[in-house]
């Protein structure tokens, strides 16, 4: 065995290297967070927020319209992927705990480990296919599948939290399981079901693969959920891999604009949750 | 509780013959009535987790039946052959197989280490108050879009690669065939790189998770034998070594479904190339990028069939490293403070 100082040495080393390894993963998401205020605060101006694309060279060019078909794309993707994935969670963990459950969960958490490129074409071909078009119907469809499962699993998981005692409360009260599920356990759950709702909103607003054989993208203003939709994450994608400066510039602007409201969710989020956080 | 609610069924099933009692009202009838409310309620909840479950099953579905033609043609070789050609309509997986494995291996060299120094800070080295905050930064690294990496890629990274780090590379270690040829930037190792990035957070995450479900009685234990802290440190990592692997596959599954930052970054050349400078093309990015615009029927199908591939593989993967994780977290970390 090594001297006692030597040992010492190499404890102390490793504190520092892992140290090292804390501060570098901090400091990458500052290095790139920091490229993204650089880079958008150039392109941003009210002029960008407000105005639709205009041709190359044309002055006031803006990303109205992607920020309205994300709007409208995760509203739509929220409203069809929340409510099954809410029910879906209070299923599992009401009545999950047999085998059956155990297969629910583990093909859940299948569909939440597909690539979500596999979702656009999945879409792509129970709908975009046979309706012959590109919509952001089908958009929201796609997002609202990869919503699912993970709003199904915080919901297990939130309400799993309820003490039981609440439970046998509302049972002894001589109201009926689905009422105490609902009116009790669901409503005690129910900032940390919010919560949970709240980051997969903030995961399939970044959300571009999935739209890619969906929603397509659209260069100019269209509120028609039947015809193809633009978003800030599409935009981004067709804008980087442009040739033109202008259009680096407003991917740059873009990204500020998407990564500005994604975060702003986490932490919101975080701040919400942080008693809880403290207490675990 | 809305109107609705009060006139279903309200007769318990503990108390069948008792009044029933309402939450904030007086009792609206005290008659039992048919208990028809729960059954419903189980049937409706379950409607919807069944529906959720089956979209994993189907999306493999769709993507068998929607890849028939290659697999007809080409059987299982479509796994090995190496050409594709729109044009002739030949078509094989390999070097898109070869990207994805390639790229995400060089994501997991750079991000294992890393990722495990962070964690291991985390659990092992920072009081709460500072780990817990330092956690959630590295979150954030998970939280944005797939897409800014990309476009972070394209503009930030590979500019400096092509500058700096590959000439650098190249003089050092040149005479490997891994690092010669040209090096315009996007290519093999800028998409290995800027996905090391991306898999650090989810294999810090679980990572922190498994070292935290590991009973502090064992670290108790070395200490009290006269070891150091790193040295009490290695007990624990030993001991939450499957828990690890699991974290580590999980991020080999991400690294391999990750599409829009590969694809902006990786090249785009259906190519395999010893040197890592060179241009390549992934599973999900070549899926992304000729999907729309696939002209004849076998082109497309051959290209649902390589999403076949993407999902088994991903499929089984996250299914080891989920039993690999759980081998250690179970009865821990999360059912520990219910």
């Amino acid at each position: 065995m090594p001297s006692v100082g030597r040992r010492k040495l190499l404890d102390s080393t490793m504190t520092v290297l892992t140290g090292l390894c804390a501060l570098f993963a901090v400091a990458s998401l500052f290095f790139i967070l920091g490229y993204i205020f650089w880079g958008g605060l150039r392109g941003l101006s009210l002029g960008f927020l407000v105005n639709s694309p205009k041709p190359i060279g044309e002055p006031n060019s803006g990303i109205a319209n992607a920020i309205v078909g994300s709007v409208i794309l995760i509203a739509l993707g929220s409203a069809i992927g929340m409510p099954v994935g809410i029910l879906g969670g209070i299923y599992l963990s009401e009545f999950g705990s047999n085998k059956f459950g155990l297969l629910l969960r583990f093909l859940i958490d299948t569909l939440t480990g597909t690539p979500s490129i596999l979702v656009g074409v999945f879409v792509w071909t129970v709908m975009v296919h046979p309706m012959g078009y590109f919509s952001a119907l089908s958009g929201g469809v796609a997002l609202g599948i990869m919503m699912m499962p993970i709003v199904a699993r915080t919901t297990e998981e939130m309400i799993r939290l309820v003490p039981q005692s609440l439970r046998e409360a509302g049972l002894a009260l001589g109201a009926p399981r689905w009422r105490v599920t609902l009116g009790v356990v669901l409503r005690t759950a129910a900032s940390g079901v919010a919560t949970g709702a709240m980051l997969a909103i903030a995961r399939i607003a970044g959300e571009t693969a999935p739209l890619l054989f969906t929603a397509l993208g659209l260069n100019y203003m269209s509120t028609n959920v039947f015809q193809p939709m633009a978003s800030l994450t599409y935009q981004i994608y067709y804008y980087a891999q442009a040739p033109y400066e202008e259009w680096h510039d407003m991917a740059w602007a873009a990204t500020l604009v998407l990564v500005t409201m994604i975060l702003a969710l986490n932490i919101a989020v975080r701040l919400l949750t942080r008693n809880r956080h403290q207490q675990a | 509780m809305g109107q609705s609610l009060a006139g279903g069924g309200s007769a318990s099933s503990l108390t069948p013959n008792q009044p029933t009692l309402q939450f904030g009202r007086a009792p609206s009838s005290l008659r039992a009535r048919p208990r028809i409310g729960d059954p419903l309620f189980k049937w409706a909840t379950g409607f919807f987790a069944v529906l959720i479950a089956a979209l994993a099953v189907l999306i493999m579905v769709e993507m068998a039946i929607n890849s028939k033609l290659p697999f007809a043609k080409f059987g299982f070789g479509f796994l090995s052959r190496s050409v594709w050609d729109p044009v002739k309509e030949q078509f094989g997986a390999l070097p898109f197989i070869y990207g994805t494995a390639v790229s995400s291996v060089i994501a997991l060299i750079i991000s294992v280490p890393v990722s495990l120094g962070v964690a291991i800070f985390l659990v092992e080295k920072a009081p709460r108050k500072l780990s817990n905050p330092i956690l959630f930064i590295v979150q954030l690294l998970a939280a944005i879009p797939s897409v800014v990496y990309g476009l972070w890629g394209i503009f930030v990274l590979a500019p400096m690669l092509r500058n700096h780090v590959y000439p650098a590379l190249q003089s050092t270690f040149g005479f490997l065939p891994l690092f010669q040829g040209n090096q315009n930037g996007l290519g093999l190792l800028t998409a290995g790189l800027i996905l090391s990035i991306m898999v650090l957070p989810i294999i810090t995450a679980v990572t922190t998770d498994v070292l935290r479900a590991v009973p502090g009685t064992q670290r108790e234990a070395s200490l009290a034998l006269g070891s150091t802290r790193w040295e009490a440190t290695l007990i624990v990592l030993q001991n939450a070594k499957s828990g690890i692997s699991g974290a580590i596959i999980l991020g080999l599954g991400r690294a391999i479904g990750e599409t829009m930052a590969v694809t902006m970054v990786i090249g785009n050349r259906s190519q395999i190339s010893a040197s890592l400078f060179d241009p390549s093309y992934s599973i999900a990015s070549v899926i992304a990028n000729e999907f729309t615009e696939a002209t004849s029927e076998i082109y497309l199908q051959s290209l649902i069939e390589l999403g076949l591939i993407l999902f088994f593989v991903t499929f089984i993967i996250n299914m080891l490293a989920r039993l690999l994780v759980w081998s250690v977290t179970r009865g821990e970390g999360r059912g520990g403070h219910a």
